[in-house]
C-alpha cells in the first residue's frame, strides 16, 4: 500500500476509476518525437499489455507512467494525484513505496546476493534486517528459487536471475508493477514460467501491471492490449 | 488457406494430420482391445475437444480388418461388432513404423486470406491498419484462451495449446510486418 503522504488526500481509485493514468503526454528526445499525444489508463488488478514495434514509443511510456521521465506535455494520475505536481523526492518515495520494476536484464546488484537484492526495496523503506530478510526468503520460494538466495546474481542463470528481479519487484506489495520485456532474455520454457509466477504473484497482491513486450505470447497473459505505434497509444479493446 | 483457429477445432487439426487409422494401430500394438476401448484410449489421449465417434472407429476396423493390418482375436457372447476384440499384425506394426518414420509435409503456408483481404482492403480504398489491429485483437483474444487453458490443464493440454499458440503467434508477426510494410504494399499496388 502507499506509504507517501500528501495533503489533502486525494480520492482513492476504485474499482471503476483507473489506478494510473495518462493523457496526452508528448515526449520528445532531441529531434525525435517518442511519444504524440498518447492516453493510457489501468485499473487496480489489472494486467495490461503495451505493444508496438521497437522504437514505437513504449518504453518511453512507461518511463512516463513510472515518473521516471517527465512528459514534456500531458500528465500522468497516480490515485488521483498528478506526478507532475510532486517534487523528485516525492516522486522517488513514491516509485519505492508503490511500484515496482522489472526490466530485461541487467537489473539485480552484482556485489549482493539474492536474497540481499530481494530486501533492498524493504531495506529502503525502513524495514528491519531480519524482517527484510525473511520476507525476501518467502517471496524467493514463492518464485521457486529460494535454492540460489545466498547465491550472487553472477552464479545463477538468466532465468533464475529474472525470478530474483520479479520477487524484488513484487516483495514490497507494490500497486502497480512495471514490465519492461521481463522475458526478452529468456528462452520459451524459462520466459513462460517467469510469466506464469509474475501474474500469479501479482493478482496475489492485487497489483496493476503495466506489461512492455512485443511478444504475443507473453501478451497473451494480460487481460488486455494497447498498442502503441508513432506515439500513440490504441487500445484494442476498441478494436473489436 | 487458414486454419479457423479455435480452442475446439485446433486440436482436432492436429487430430487429422495424424491419420486416425494409424492412431487406432498404433494403440492396438500394446495388446489387444475391444472396439469400445479403443475408442477410450483414442478419446483420452488425442480428443479432449472432440471424441471419435463409435461408427468411425467399426468403419476403421472393418478397413484396417480387410487390409490386413489387424485381425480379430476373439469374439464375446453376443455378437456385433462391439464385441470383437483386435489385435495388430505383423503388417499391422510395420504400416505403424513406416508412418512414424515418415516425415509430415509441412503446410506451406501460401494461401492467405489474411493477405487477401489486406491487399483487396489497399486496392478498395478501405483502411488496412484497421483491418490488421483488429485481426491482431482477434488472435490475442484465443491465445488470451488457450493460455488460461494452459494453467489449469495437464501436460497434454499445455503441448496441445503451446502448437496452437505457436502458430497463431507466427501470424501475429506477419500481422506486424505487414503493418509496418503498408506503405509499400500500398505503393505498389497503386503501380
Amino acid at each position: 500500500m502507499s506509504s507517501t503522504a500528501h495533503d489533502p488526500a486525494p480520492p482513492a481509485a476504485t474499482a471503476e476509476t483507473p489506478l494510473l493514468a495518462a493523457t496526452g503526454l508528448h515526449k520528445t528526445y532531441g529531434s525525435t518525437p517518442a511519444l504524440a499525444g498518447a492516453d493510457f489508463a489501468i485499473r487496480a488488478g489489472e494486467t495490461v499489455a503495451v505493444m508496438g514495434p521497437s522504437g514505437s514509443g513504449k518504453s518511453t511510456l512507461l518511463h512516463c507512467l513510472a515518473g521516471i521521465v517527465p512528459p514534456d506535455q500531458g500528465t500522468v494520475r497516480y490515485n488521483g494525484r498528478d506526478l507532475g505536481s510532486l517534487s523528485d523526492g516525492e516522486r522517488s518515495a513514491l516509485r519505492r513505496a508503490d511500484f515496482g520494476f522489472v526490466f530485461q536484464f541487467g537489473q539485480l546488484v552484482p556485489e549482493l546476493t539474492c536474497e540481499e537484492n530481494v530486501a533492498l526495496p524493504l531495506r529502503l523503506t525502513g524495514t528491519g534486517r531480519k524482517a527484510a530478510a525473511a520476507r525476501a526468503t518467502e517471496w524467493l520460494a514463492r518464485l521457486e528459487v529460494d535454492d540460489v538466495r545466498h547465491h550472487r546474481p553472477g552464479q545463477i542463470s538468466g532465468g533464475q536471475g529474472q525470478r530474483v528481479a520479479v520477487a524484488r519487484a513484487l516483495v514490497n506489495t507494490p500497486r502497480v508493477l512495471f514490465a519492461d520485456e521481463p522475458t526478452g532474455a529468456l528462452d520459451s520454457l524459462n520466459g513462460e514460467r517467469v510469466m506464469q509466477l509474475l501474474v500469479a504473484a501479482a493478482r496475489d497482491t492485487k497489483a496493476a501491471v503495466v506489461l512492455v513486450t512485443h511478444e504475443s505470447r507473453v501478451a497473451a497473459y494480460s487481460d488486455r492490449e494497447v498498442v502503441v505505434r508513432d506515439g500513440r497509444a490504441r487500445d484494442m479493446a476498441g478494436a473489436l | 488457406m487458414h486454419h479457423v483457429y479455435t480452442p475446439h477445432v485446433y486440436p482436432m487439426c492436429i487430430v487429422r494430420g495424424m491419420s486416425i487409422s494409424h492412431t487406432l494401430l498404433g494403440l492396438l500394438e500394446a495388446g489387444p482391445r475391444h472396439g469400445y476401448d479403443l475408442k477410450r484410449a483414442f478419446d483420452a489421449r488425442f480428443g479432449q475437444d472432440r471424441p471419435l465417434h463409435y461408427g468411425q472407429v467399426y468403419s476403421t476396423m472393418s478397413r484396417l480388418l480387410k487390409n490386413g493390418l489387424v485381425e480379430v482375436d476373439g469374439i464375446e457372447a453376443g455378437g456385433g461388432p462391439e464385441r470383437k476384440r483386435y489385435a495388430i499384425t505383423d503388417a499391422g506394426v510395420t504400416d505403424v513404423e513406416d508412418w512414424l518414420a515418415t516425415p509430415e509435409k509441412p503446410e506451406p503456408y501460401l494461401q492467405s486470406v489474411l493477405y487477401t483481404k489486406v491487399v483487396l482492403a489497399l486496392l478498395t480504398g478501405r483502411n488496412a491498419d484497421s483491418l490488421l489491429d483488429m485481426q491482431r485483437a482477434e488472435h490475442l483474444r484465443l491465445m488470451r484462451g488457450l493460455t488460461r487453458r494452459k494453467a489449469t490443464g495437464d501436460l497434454a493440454d499445455q503441448l496441445i495449446c503451446d502448437h496452437a499458440l505457436f502458430h497463431l503467434e507466427a501470424d501475429l508477426r506477419w500481422l506486424d510486418l505487414t503493418a509496418a510494410r503498408l506503405d509499400r504494399l500500398a505503393s505498389e499496388i497503386h503501380t
